[in-house]
């Protein structure tokens, strides 16, 4: 118990005196692990129920003809998707949409590995001011920026162009990026990019051909979570977009929320067209979340 | 340990003296890598701040614009006596201190299970994790057909007793809980991501000497757990409060402030304002009135929590 208190050196030390005792397991050690398993897996399926039926409530919507009341969606059937995709204009939403996604994703990894390289590996007078500054952008209201963001796109001659989308979606994510990315290449050992020097090769050569292969998952990480935030922006798009070929996949489900008397079946239809993209990266990329988060990214 | 061993202590050295850039542009180098990300935050992100401080003093309405010209302070002397101001300034403690609450508790439960060793992990990690993807209006479009009243749960409740048929949810009493829920389901995930980012850190060694020590599951969290994650869960809490604060996707979307305005948030009000009445001289005021509330916020969380922890 006392040594629960003292500094980690003391438990460990502790540890290895008693570590060659093998004590057998009691039974009543074996209860409490079994309690401790019950404990473990009965809240897990809990979580994983709150988290699984609003989706599967979706998916049941989606996929059971209107009018059916089934729990099961049974027979299963397409009407609702080719009713969205070709009558409400999904199809050209989804363009839009992936057009805006792809474009904020290979901006904001570009800018996030320059700024990352320089914020990892060199020391720069204004570092410190930089990176605070970067962290207070994120206390700024969306709202509070679509007044001022109008008027800029206005006099630039970009309202109603999906580049007003991409560019104030890159700024707003560019914070995350900056210090995930550089939380990446900090990671990389300084050593392997000397050794590159060492061998003749320039600044530039060493980072393309020793850096960015080994960064391949925090590009990954980064790029997809910009391309998430891009395809799931609703408040700038709804505010700059205003002729219907331009509207991304959100702002066609809010007119389709908005309609009275919603088609369920429709709206539920959309739903899934606006989450099978974002999902499927993210279950792909969530680990390397927790990794790049781990390497730093809360601690500064 | 007083000297620098070879292999780890020249690397500091190396990095700024023999690398293969040397020359005057050299210095440089750092300032023309950040430069992209710097100007793009300063044209799009502290100009427009800056202007919004700007307009706030000014007339500037697209329907009334013969109005429009130098304001002074009417506009924020406007604001004293909105009574949509108040109460959306109210709503908004509310939300925030309700919403960050519950998803920091359901959040850190989850965090602490999932880091847990079972079968299953890996998907069970990624399955509950997937919330945090979903944009808000994607988690509106699925809560109106979890609580629409024609065919949404509330008819299979009622199927089996509970409840009465054409209850909506998001009408009345209930409303408020409704929204709290749906928030809830997306923002449990981002507390449980960075919390378990954190908790990944902690040296097994330090359970198993406790374990060996008999301290319990609790002693050990309160001893080990808790001031490892603790700053973590700080910046946590201060991030998603000021999220949860400045979001307005879910509200605008799932109620529209209503009923009655009782769900507006004061963001909500804002872009209400710049949307539909297009009144960007007193959207603006309203802006710098939530700027300046989420700033003290933040300096005032910072400061209590730091003096606490600082027996590190």
């Amino acid at each position: 118990m006392t040594a629960l208190l003292t500094p980690p050196s003391t438990a460990k030390s502790v540890r290895r005196d008693s570590a060659p005792f093998v004590r057998p397991l009691s039974a009543e050690k074996k209860r409490a692990r079994r309690i401790d398993r019950v404990l473990t897996y009965v809240p897990v399926a809990l979580f994983l129920v709150f988290t699984m039926v609003p989706f599967y409530w979706m998916l049941l919507f989606a996929f059971r003809p209107t009018g059916s009341t089934s729990l099961v969606p049974w027979p299963i059937t397409l009407d609702h998707f080719s009713t969205v995709w070709n009558g409400s204009g999904f199809g050209i939403y989804f363009q839009n949409s992936l057009f805006v996604a792809v474009m904020s994703l290979v901006v904001s990894t570009v800018i996030a590995l320059l700024g990352g390289y320089a914020l990892a590996r060199f020391p720069f007078k204004g570092k410190a001011l930089f990176l605070v500054a970067m962290l207070c952008t994120q206390f700024v209201p969306g709202a509070m920026m679509l007044i001022p963001l109008f008027e800029i796109f206005n006099t630039l001659g970009l309202t109603n162009s999906l580049w007003s989308l991409i560019i104030s979606d890159t700024v707003f994510h560019l914070p995350l990026s900056l210090i995930l990315m550089a939380g990446f290449i900090r990671n990389v050992p300084m050593e392997l990019e000397e050794a590159a020097w060492v061998d003749g090769c320039t600044r530039i050569q060493a980072f393309r051909l020793i850096i960015l292969p080994l960064l391949k998952p925090g590009i990954v990480a980064v790029g997809s979570f910009a391309f998430i935030s891009a395809w799931n922006n609703f408040l700038f798009a709804i505010m700059f977009l205003s002729s219907q070929d331009r509207f991304t996949v959100p702002v066609g489900l809010s007119y389709l929320l908005g309609e009275f008397g919603a088609d369920f079946g429709a709206l539920a239809a959309g739903g899934v067209i606006a989450i099978v993209p974002v999902v499927v990266l993210f279950a792909y990329v969530q680990k390397f979340l927790v990794q790049g988060l781990s390497a730093g990214a809360v601690k500064g | 340990m007083a000297l620098p061993t070879l292999t780890s202590r020249p690397k500091r050295i190396l990095s700024t003296r023999s690398k293969p850039t040397s020359g005057r542009l050299a210095r440089f180098y750092p300032y023309f890598l950040i430069a992209p990300a710097a100007i793009l935050t300063v044209v799009f992100l502290v100009y427009p701040v800056g202007s919004v401080f700007y307009f706030s003093l000014q007339h500037s309405n697209v329907t009334q614009p013969w109005k429009d010209g130098f304001a002074g302070l009417e506009n924020f002397i406007a604001l004293g006596s909105d009574p949509l101001f108040w109460r959306s300034l109210s709503f908004t403690a509310q939300w925030v201190v309700v919403e960050v609450g519950l998803q920091f508790v359901f959040g850190l439960a989850l965090a602490l299970l999932i880091n847990k060793t079972f079968i299953g992990r890996g998907i069970a990690r990624a399955l509950v994790f997937s919330p945090w993807a979903v944009s808000g209006i994607l988690t509106t479009t699925i809560w109106i057909l979890i609580y629409n009243p024609s065919t949404g749960i509330g008819r299979y409740l009622a199927d089996i007793g509970i409840g009465e048929y054409g209850t909506s949810f998001l009408a009345g009493d209930t409303t408020f809980w409704a929204v709290v829920l749906a928030e809830m389901w997306k923002g449990i995930p981002f507390f449980a991501i960075l919390i378990l980012a954190d908790l990944q850190s902690v040296s097994l060694e330090l359970y198993e000497s406790a374990d060996v020590d008999g301290a319990g599951k609790i002693r050990q969290f309160t001893s080990i757990t808790w001031p490892h994650i603790r700053q973590a869960v700080i910046i946590a809490t201060l991030l998603r409060a000021v999220w949860e604060f400045n979001n307005v996707d879910l509200l605008y979307t799932l109620t529209g402030g209503g009923p009655a305005s009782s769900t507006t948030t004061l963001p909500l009000y804002v872009a209400q304002t710049a949307i539909h009445d297009r009144d960007f001289g007193y959207g603006s005021a309203l802006t710098v009135v939530a700027f300046v509330i989420l700033t003290f916020f933040s300096l005032i969380y910072l400061r209590v929590t730091k003096s606490k922890g600082d027996d590190k």
